[in-house]
């Protein structure tokens, strides 16, 4: 790069973003390698299901941050607003006794009510998404209490619920590979997410709104209304991961889902995501998660504590973020 | 004490004096900033540093206190040739700078502030109260009334910049800079400041003065040196030296560059009236319009308004009174959006703050204001269509980029300013107002924007261009409106003199008023 011409930059820039997509990939892989050779049990059909399954509900609320990070902002009520639409889930089924796909679609509706809340206020009273989203964070933590009665909410009556995340479509099909549908779903949504933020407007404007605000809002976009729509959709998206996760437990805990965000930031940051906003992707995150769990899991197998696991977590993070310092500084 | 002749004791030159600079030169990428430029300063002397926006009075003064280095030249303090590389060297030289914006930190006290870095201790903790014994002798020793203990924040510009100048005077500072210390005063606290300028003259302590303001010139200065295009223009004493002397000496230039053909636009229809805008201090009932095919030079000093009046135009800022008038329409702007929407677009002066999404690409820079119609079915984006424009906009506006899917930051100042123009053109925007369209851009590259500017024009689309640099004004514009502290001084035809737009853009209240005492 000593030749500073234009296109010289246009290669740099291409070789290092596919350096820095490369490098959370092989993490990745290297971890995997590791985990495999150190125990023969890690590369069964049965442990990787069970990484993946353990990836959805983090994956799911990862990628939602993602959205909102990528805008520049935050959202630290992605956990316990999961939290809160699973037990809205919980009061359509159980407590009002009604048919399933009212549940789905109450809980959706229940995240993107209250994202649209989170965006309303950030965009409009001007309060930084840190503040506007903590403070969600409790009130969504204290709505799930108080409407559930402080008491987990069983789906017995809805035979069909545990399908949700436990059941495999793919596995009545091909019976050697039952892949839950939990996992589907957030195969899904990354889908649909990188369509939206690769292909549509919304998308568009998310990083452009990271990018540089001001320019946006002197270009004569409508900005509060793009950054609702962005918190409003993350808001979305944590309805599914409540799903998910009442699915997955058969229950809706009220006093679950703290701790959940932190997760989810520390996956979108491993993935690449800029915390200052402009940049991001959907895959990364999703690599990101993927790294998270495949830790817990392999550590697990080799008998390492949990709370190892969480020392080893923590360095991932700050060893991913000074990766993609070196990157920019080589820049 | 303050006014009449009293301030200016005349000083006999010494045999050496405190600053001597000779031959200095400075160069930035593109731009040679000084060229052999010289100054020197007597000890106990105001000396007045004057010439138009980017004549080099500040780089110099920055090369002075040790921002920059030079590249050539000579500085002599107390006649001995020294080589000043650190903020902190000219500090400890004697020489300190009070920078137009205040470099304090505003929720510590006065004292705190005087003192960051250097606090007494006693035990290794700090001493507060030697602290402020220590603050409030140096403030004793400027006659000023007040408190060490006071927080930065709770005080007045003016007060605010008396901290600073106790600042200075604790390192015991005998060269002092000052650049447009006036700019937030009134004539109450300009009138303080003055008092304790005499002050330290009387100490012996050189002050340099940075300012535009004639009749401050007049009033406080010993000896003026004008400056242009970074070089030496010449020294006068101020007591003997007209105002118009010292105009014509900062605007003598003959303009080197052709100017355009300038086609008649009187009969054209008014695209865009503004009538009695106003919103505080900051704009005074400002009135005027702009036909199509018609380009409108706004001319004005530093902080005349000329950004704040396009900024409240274009709904970026808010207004607190006047009317808008597109085609003949009364129009309601409150965002951007609603500016966009009846076809005016706003370059702003600062492209990386405010004009361009630096980490997009080409493409989505020049369809960002108009990605609504490059939005398919589903709310699918027209990748192909946003392709097509870009390269035909790449194409036209001969923007220098490898491809439209480049990272805009990469490119260089005049092209991201033409991404920029593109990005208005593809929305359809006829009403196009820019903020310094060429700050930050070359020599070459100002012609190609000067050259698009008349082709935009020659095409039916009106204009505003707010310009520091004269001569860009009067290259451009078939008409020259002037702004001075809010107000529009006067709207001048297209062929006016330098000197007619630096004395509308010099037309204070207050040198009026002492112009008509006088």
């Amino acid at each position: 790069m000593t030749d500073t011409t234009a296109p010289g930059q246009k290669t740099g820039i291409r070789i290092s973003g596919a350096f820095h997509r490369l490098l959370a990939f092989s993490g990745l892989i290297a971890l995997v390698v590791v985990f495999s050779l150190a125990s023969p049990n890690f590369m069964q059909t049965q442990n990787i299901l069970a990484i993946l399954q353990a990836t959805s509900v983090n994956g799911v609320l990862a990628i939602a941050a993602t959205l909102v990070i990528i805008t520049g902002g935050i959202d630290l009520s992605v956990g316990t607003l999961m939290t809160f639409c699973a037990v809205i889930a919980g009061v359509i089924l159980t407590y009002w006794g009604l048919p399933l796909p009212l549940g789905v679609i109450g809980a959706i509706l229940a995240g993107t009510v209250v994202g649209f809340t989170s965006g309303t206020i950030i965009a409009k009273l001007k309060v930084p998404p840190f503040i506007a989203t903590l403070g969600m964070m409790l009130i969504m933590k204290g709505l799930s209490l108080v409407i559930s009665g402080t008491r987990p909410i069983y789906f017995n009556d809805t035979p069909g619920f545990t399908q949700i995340s436990l059941g495999s479509m793919v596995g009545s099909v091909i019976p050697g590979l039952p892949i839950p549908n939990g996992v589907l779903i957030l195969f899904a949504v990354a889908l649909l997410a990188a369509f939206i933020l690769g292909k549509t407007a919304l998308g568009r404007y998310t990083f452009a709104l990271g990018s540089n605000e001001e320019a946006v809002r002197l270009s004569g976009v409508n900005v509060d209304r793009w950054k609702i729509a962005v918190y409003a959709l993350a808001g979305s998206i944590c309805g599914v991961a409540g799903l998910l996760i009442a699915s997955r437990l058969n229950s809706a805990q009220p006093a679950l889902g703290q701790g959940y965000e932190l997760d989810a930031i520390a996956a979108v940051v491993i993935g690449g995501t800029s915390l200052s906003g402009g940049r991001g992707t959907v895959l990364g995150t999703l690599i990101g998660a993927l790294i998270i769990s495949v830790l817990a899991n392999g550590l697990r197998i080799l008998s390492v504590a949990q709370e190892w696991q969480t020392v080893v977590t923590g360095c991932i993070i700050i060893l991913a973020v000074y990766a993609d310092i070196l990157r920019r500084r080589k820049l | 004490m303050v006014g009449g002749s009293s301030e200016r004791a005349t000083t006999p030159a010494p045999a050496v004096p405190l600053v001597e600079m000779t031959g200095v030169d400075k160069s930035f990428p593109g731009v040679r900033a000084l060229i052999g430029a010289q100054f020197d300063l007597r000890p106990g002397e105001v000396h007045a540093l004057m010439g138009e926006n980017g004549a080099g009075k500040s780089t110099l003064m920055k090369v002075l206190s040790g921002v920059y280095s030079r590249d050539a030249g000579v500085v002599k303090l107390d006649g001995v040739p020294v080589e000043i590389t650190s903020p902190r060297q000219a500090q400890d030289a004697g020489i300190s700078i009070i920078h137009q914006e205040l470099a304090l930190m505003r929720d510590l006290t006065a004292a705190q502030n005087i003192f960051i870095g250097r606090e007494p201790r006693r035990f290794g903790i700090l001493d507060e109260g030697q602290l402020n014994r220590d603050a409030a002798a140096i403030f004793a020793s400027m006659n000023l009334k007040l408190e060490p203990t006071v927080k930065v924040d709770t005080l007045t510009i003016a007060k605010q910049q008396m901290v600073e100048i106790a600042k200075a005077l604790s390192y015991r500072s005998r060269v002092l800079i000052m650049d447009e210390p006036t700019a937030a005063l009134n004539d109450a606290e300009i009138a303080e400041l003055f008092a304790i300028i005499v002050r330290l003259k009387a100490e012996g302590v050189g002050v340099v003065y940075i300012s535009h303001k004639m009749d401050e010139i007049k009033r406080i200065s010993d000896r003026v040196t004008v400056m242009r295009d970074g070089e030496y223009v010449g020294t006068v004493p101020a007591a003997d030296t007209s105002i118009e002397t010292i105009i014509s000496m900062m605007v003598g230039r003959t303009l080197s560059n052709e100017t355009l053909a300038i086609p008649n636009t009187a009969n054209a229809p008014v695209a865009l009236e503004v009538k009695n805008l106003r919103r505080g201090r900051e704009i005074r009932d400002v009135s005027f319009s702009v036909r199509q095919g018609e380009i409108l030079g706004f001319a004005g000093l530093m902080g005349a308004g000329r950004t704040e009046v396009a900024r409240a135009i274009f709904g970026a800022d808010r207004k607190e009174g006047g009317e808008i008038w597109v085609h003949g329409k009364r129009v309601g702007i409150s965002t951007p959006r609603d500016a966009v929407e009846k076809g005016i677009g706003y370059l702003s002066e600062d492209r990386k703050l405010f004009g361009l999404a630096t980490g997009l690409d080409v493409r989505n820079n020049i369809a960002l204001a108009s990605l609504d119609r490059f939005t398919g079915p589903g709310g699918v984006l027209d990748e192909a269509g946003m392709e097509q424009a870009a390269k035909e906009a790449i194409r036209q506006l001969a923007i220098k980029t490898p491809s439209d899917t480049q990272e805009a930051r990469l490119l260089s100042g005049g092209n991201q300013q033409k991404v920029v123009i593109a990005k208005w053109l593809l929305r359809d925007c006829d009403i196009l107002i820019f903020d310094e369209p060429t700050r930050g851009i070359d020599v070459g590259a100002k012609s190609e924007i000067y050259k698009l500017l008349n082709n935009l024009a020659a095409q039916g689309k009106a204009i505003i261009v707010i310009s520091s640099e004269l001569p860009e004004i009067l290259r451009l514009s078939h008409r020259i409106a002037v702004m001075c502290e809010g107000r529009l001084t006067g709207v001048l035809p297209g062929g006016s003199s330098q000197e007619d737009i630096m004395r509308l853009a010099t037309m204070r209240e207050t040198a009026m008023e002492l112009r008509h005492a006088g």
